[in-house]
């Protein structure tokens, strides 16, 4: 054994070490593990549901119990993690949760993914000891808004979401408050989620090991319309969703599964199915063209990318005096539903505005929230009807008895299917700058970019949250920063502020490695390593896709010729392009759609 | 080469001044004492005492407020050394007395002298009242003695003689050395060695680094801590002084609860007045160590006392507890190296560095050197704040500091620190108290609360007073905590309402080592405590509770039976009319009868009685 190789033993086996954060890796590289409420691989470690707690015995023969989740790695110590003293501890702690339980698991949001019900069922707790929660000690569910539902009754006070909302989003809309049992987890002053800033990124909810912190599902309403004979469901679906909706079918994260949604999606009895990552062709098209223009003229830089509606949400509440900054195209999400309602009805004669239902499929809870902006409304009605994320899609398919794995893939409908390798990367981190990189070089010099990959603007992990890369297009540098997580994005703003910027993009993502990590996607929280897989997955497609840029798109070229005319043109605007304003002061319901 | 503060002849300036002020009358300015009215007092005395010569033959009269001298309950204390004498009790209406028979005329006024319960005499000399007798007070000497406002007062009685010794040595890991070889433990509960402490946070010196002085006294009844800062502040800036310089620390904060004012306000009058004379700040006497010191308010947590709560609290997060490691040593207050000790170990440093870790540990037993302070409270004739050398048996402290238990009754218990720690009984009488004695026995010495028991105390009630203190305390981090008191205390709230079944004692046991064993923090580690020790020696109260329903000291309401004796009543029909709640029923001159269904056990009817016929049991 040299010196810088350390080694401990975990259950008698030895396992060597480096760098790792804490004892519950090295156990989990010794190949077992150990249950954990709280610890999560991204957020600083916490220590507070004691579920991980391990015996440490050191060389000198001390014993002590402590949680794996925050202890160092230390050479020579011997682990168990499995004696009857901590598995007694494990089993206390399951007990005393149990009892202050809203314990109606069958009408759970999180059933079946909740993490206190499957550790209840391996630790055996078939009856409980102590005083269930009374009556009194209930709490009101929090059903404010379309994004999040909070109920504070299956909170087990493991701090995760509070966590991820100060460390991700630097904003702390989630706090505690009160003391010994009377401890709880609420936004500001006890409001509601939709009368405080939060920006509904979601990420409280993908941390959540339990129902405290649930989707707004809208799975009853989505199904509503796809059973309905009357209605025409016409669907889209999110980049980052192909590359995560197969993990809930047992499939590898990253393993895209595109063609099998598009198959599913027609056995539901969608009408059309159209893809997301067209529009996101089409945004980059605005986008880039909005770009070469501030940067022709000198204004408005850097340019804000607006496709994270938890970013959009954040300027408007937190900074609206810098919204010239932010891009003032639609979302991928809100640019193709107003060209699907205008061309539509247009082109095929079955469909009309009455019978049109939008439906959205997206990684993100946001989407829900920006779909009842009422900017994005035309005459009383919203552009994007039903905004279902990839779990709540994972949950129709289940339901509808389709055996995913085994769909034979299929093809998107035309003219809104197609999509290039540019559309594709927007669901990681750095997707949406690179493909407005490779668009405005074009637009600047007329030649395409030599080498499309762009190297330092990929990267969804917990080192990558800020990254910049500057490119020369024909003698003009231009600087990309990309961040990801609002604490970032918050960083970068100061920048600016302070005068010291010195780049003429920011792309901003809300969640931490953008969509792929989105929290509407299955539940990543546990494995870091999970969101990189995805990303994988997109910059795989966008390397074996024949065409990679946006203004090469025949379908994009096509609506241009046919309808819009040309990027930034007076039918563009209408359509692909909208307004921000102030929204520092009031509710969220104040400034949406919804009533 | 710089040149030091002559702190000797500071010293002999100031000793000549204090000489000048003749006969010192010293009255208490504690906070006990300023709530029985000592301001006033002070006051009186000044006016009266202005012009007086004293019988001693002294110049004239000089008034001192102090700081606490321990013997609370007999508020407003005066001592006058020069006579010998103590007196308590003493009210604005006394003072012209005092002044008048004893200081003009050498006639002490014996009806506000102390009287010893044992002898029911009053006690003439200072050094035979039986509170201070058998104490040995070092850290909280000059309480008491001195004028906590007035740094000359400080500076007389050898304040930064020690800095100034540590300084000239220039020789910080002797220092560390010193403390370690004096065998100081912390005092704040834990027991951990100070000296490894310092040695543990010296090792990261070069960087930034911290002094925290945890003065958020939390245990109910204690207040050493409170005396201390209130009584003598400048021994306890020099403690930290002496600790950054010895670790390598520019800056400190000392957390203070908000509920201290006096504290607080005489702890920046103190700092003040030693920056202004160069004892802290830049170039402390000449050298080229500098120290700063902040205070920081607590919000009054009992959770803030631990130390990583702390720290988070003075960062102005919430005040949660983090898991260690990191200990503070190597990451603390704003992530840098940080030595956080508590109050009184602070103020135990430049004692031990004056007269040497030898002189110190002298004192104590194998383990436990030195002395400790109590906060002595409950059924004891002599109630108060006390010092003594570690291994004092528990009989001393109370049968001759405290005088014994009051009118005349039994002895039963005592809980010895506070909420965190154990109750322990006659058997334990003898025991020498140090740290490991108290671990073993399931208690702690805790900060030092000692609440004593007679016979009248329901120990299970005991239990769950303290556990609802605790449940309210629990910061909510931990599920063993948050959840394991909250169901502790349900369980014991079950049977001082006659509601136990036998098998709750188990579960109460399991759930017990299960928070002590499970909790992150100390609170929670320590919670159970109460619960486990009194199972331990009480267990058949426990169990006459749930199986006999019945409490045995009387005390549960919800156990009580009040009857009637129908040979007795007279059918006067009082008790029915006083009872509130309807249920007592009877007609004239026949003999009534209570329904038990609807008493509330309030006892109005026992007092309404004029014939003694109802009873209760």
């Amino acid at each position: 054994m040299t010196d810088d190789i350390k080694t401990l033993k975990v259950n008698g086996k030895e396992v060597s070490f480096t760098d790792e954060p804490n004892l519950l890796e090295v156990i989990k590289k010794a190949g077992f593990t150990v249950p954990t409420f709280c610890y999560r691989p991204d957020l600083t470690q916490y220590g507070a549901c004691r579920m991980c707690v391990v015996e440490v015995k050191y060389p000198n023969g001390r014993v002590v119990v402590n949680s794996s989740c925050t202890m160092p790695p230390e050479a020579n110590v011997e682990i168990f993690t499995n004696t009857a003293r901590v598995r007694r501890i494990r089993k206390t702690v399951l007990e005393l949760l149990l009892a202050n339980h809203d314990r109606e698991c069958t009408t759970c949001e999180k059933s079946g993914a909740c993490e206190l019900q499957k550790y209840s069922e391996e630790y055996g707790i078939s009856t409980l000891k102590y005083a269930k929660k009374t009556e009194a000690e209930f709490l009101p569910i929090d059903n404010s808004n379309p994004a999040l539902v909070r109920d504070p009754n299956k909170c087990i006070l493991c701090g995760a979401c509070v966590r991820a909302c100060a460390e991700f989003q630097g904003h702390a809309v989630l706090g505690f408050a009160n003391r010994g049992s009377k401890t709880v987890v609420q936004p500001l002053a006890g409001k509601e989620l939709c009368d405080v800033d939060c920006v509904f990124c979601g990420q409280c909810q993908a941390v959540c090991p339990t129902g405290a912190l649930t989707i707004n599902s809208e799975v009853e309403k989505a199904w509503n319309a796809l059973n309905d004979p009357e209605k025409k469901v016409v669907v889209q679906m999110a980049p980052s969703v192909r590359v995560a909706l197969g993990e809930l079918f047992g499939m590898k994260p990253g393993e895209n599964v595109i063609g099998k949604i598009y198959a599913a999606l027609r056995q539901m009895g969608a009408t059309l199915v159209f893809d997301t990552n067209f529009s996101a062709d089409l945004t980059i098209m605005e986008e880039a063209n909005e770009f070469v223009e501030r940067l022709t003229k000198g204004e408005n830089l850097p340019l804000f990318t607006s496709c994270c509606p938890a970013w959009v949400r954040y300027m408007e509440t937190q900074h609206p005096d810098m919204l010239n900054h932010l891009s003032s195209c639609k979302s991928p999400q809100g640019m193709l539903s107003p060209v699907l309602k205008t061309l539509l009805p247009k082109t095929r004669p079955e469909i009309n505005l009455d019978n049109l239902v939008v439906l959205s499929i997206m990684p993100c809870t946001a989407k829900k929230v920006e779909a009842k902006r009422v900017e994005l409304s035309k005459d009383g009605k919203f552009e994007t009807d039903i905004v279902i994320t990839t779990k709540e899609f994972g949950k129709m398919i289940k339901s509808a008895g389709i055996d995913f794995k085994a769909l034979e893939p299929e093809e998107a409908d035309s003219p809104f299917g197609e999509y290039t390798g540019a559309g594709t990367i927007f669901g990681a981190s750095g997707g949406v700058a690179e493909a407005a990189v490779r668009t405005a070089y074009n637009m600047i010099t007329g030649e395409e970019l030599p080498m499309l990959d762009i190297k330092p603007m990929r990267g969804v992990d917990a080192s990558s949250r800020c990254k910049e890369a500057t490119l020369d297009i024909k003698g003009t540098p231009v600087t990309v920063r990309v961040v990801s997580t609002l604490r970032e994005a918050e960083k970068s703003i100061q920048e600016i502020k302070a005068g010291t910027a010195k780049f003429q993009i920011l792309e901003v993502m809300a969640c931490p490695g953008g969509c792929v990590n989105g929290a509407g996607q299955p539940t990543s929280c546990e494995d870091a390593s999970i969101k990189v897989q995805r990303a994988e997955g997109l910059y795989t497609e966008d390397k074996n896709l024949t065409i990679r840029c946006s203004h090469k798109n025949p379908d994009i070229q096509k609506l241009y010729n046919e309808y819009l005319e040309k990027p930034g043109s007076h039918k563009a605007h209408e359509l692909l392009h909208t307004t921000y304003s102030d929204k520092k002061k009031g509710s969220y319901k104040d400034f949406s759609g919804c009533v | 080469m710089t040149t030091l503060t002559d702190i000797k002849s500071e010293q002999a300036k100031v000793q000549a001044d204090i000489k000048s002020q003749g006969l010192r009358v010293l009255v208490c300015a504690g906070t006990g004492c300023v709530a029985n009215g000592s301001l006033k007092v002070i006051e009186r005395f000044k006016e009266l005492g202005a012009n007086v010569r004293p019988m001693t033959q002294q110049d004239k009269v000089t008034i001192v407020p102090t700081g606490c001298h321990g013997f609370c309950e007999q508020g407003v204390l005066v001592v006058i050394p020069d006579l010998n004498v103590t007196y308590v009790k003493v009210k604005l209406e006394d003072v012209e007395e005092i002044v008048e028979s004893h200081i003009k005329n050498g006639k002490p006024v014996e009806r506000l002298l102390y009287v010893d319960p044992k002898t029911n005499e009053h006690v003439f000399e200072n050094n035979k009242i039986n509170f201070y007798a058998k104490q040995t007070r070092t850290t909280l000497k000059n309480c008491g003695e001195i004028n906590a406002e007035s740094l000359d007062e400080a500076l007389a009685v050898g304040a930064y003689e020690a800095l100034n010794k540590v300084l000239k040595g220039n020789n910080p890991d002797a220092v560390i050395e010193e403390i370690t070889k004096s065998g100081l433990r912390g005092r704040g509960g834990g027991g951990f060695p100070t000296g490894l402490k310092w040695k543990f946070t010296a090792a990261n010196r070069g960087g930034k680094s911290y002094v925290v002085c945890n003065g958020d006294e939390g245990d109910p009844g204690a207040f050493m801590d409170r005396s201390v800062m209130e009584g003598d502040p400048h021994k306890l800036l020099e403690g930290m002084a002496i600790a950054g310089f010895a670790i390598g620390a520019d800056e400190a904060y000392i957390y203070v609860r908000a509920e201290y004012p006096l504290a607080i306000k005489r702890l920046r009058i103190a700092i003040k007045q030693a920056e202004e004379r160069g004892y802290l700040g830049n170039n402390i006497m000449g050298s080229d160590f500098n120290f700063t010191i902040h205070i920081k308010e607590g919000a009054g947590a009992f959770v803030c006392g631990e130390e990583t709560a702390l720290i988070a609290s003075i960062e102005g997060e919430r005040g949660m507890p983090r898991p260690k490691p990191p200990f503070p040593a190597n990451k603390g207050l704003f992530g840098r190296p940080t030595l956080i000790n508590n109050v009184e170990t602070l103020a135990n440093i430049s004692t031990i560095i004056l007269k040497g870790a030898d002189w110190f540990s002298s004192m104590g037993t194998e383990k436990s050197k030195g002395t400790k302070t109590f906060a002595l409270t409950g059924e004891v004739n002599n109630t108060g704040l006390i010092e003594v050398p570690m291994g004092t048996t528990l009989r001393e402290i109370v049968f001759d500091i405290g005088g014994g238990i009051r009118n005349g009754k039994k002895f039963k218990a005592v809980q010895i620190g506070g909420p965190s720690g154990g109750c322990l009984t006659e058997q334990h009488l003898d025991i020498p108290m140090d740290y490991d004695n108290l671990i073993a026995a399931g208690a702690m010495v805790g900060s030092g609360g000692l609440v004593v028991m007679n016979e009248d105390t329901c120990i299970v009630e005991v239990a769950r007073f303290f556990m609802n203190f605790t449940q309210n305390e629990s910061c909510g981090k931990c599920v063993p905590c948050r959840e394991g008191t909250k169901n502790m205390l349900k369980i014991l709230e079950r049977i001082v309402k006659g509601e136990g079944k036998m098998e709750d004692i188990e579960t109460l046991q399991e759930l017990a080592n299960a928070v002590k064993d499970g909790s992150l923090c100390g609170l929670g580690k320590t919670a159970p405590n109460p619960v486990l020790s009194t199972l331990k020696y009480f267990l058949d109260e426990y169990v006459a509770h749930i199986k006999d329903k019945k409490c045995p000291a009387g005390v549960c309401t919800a156990m009580k039976t009040i009857t009637i004796d129908e040979t007795m009543c007279k059918g006067c029909t009082k008790c029915a009319r006083t009872c509130p709640v309807g249920a007592i029923s009877g007609t004239v001159k026949n003999p009534h009868k209570i329904d038990q269904s609807k008493c509330i056990k309030c006892g109005s009817c026992l007092n309404a009685c004029p014939f003694k016929a109802i009873k209760q049991n």
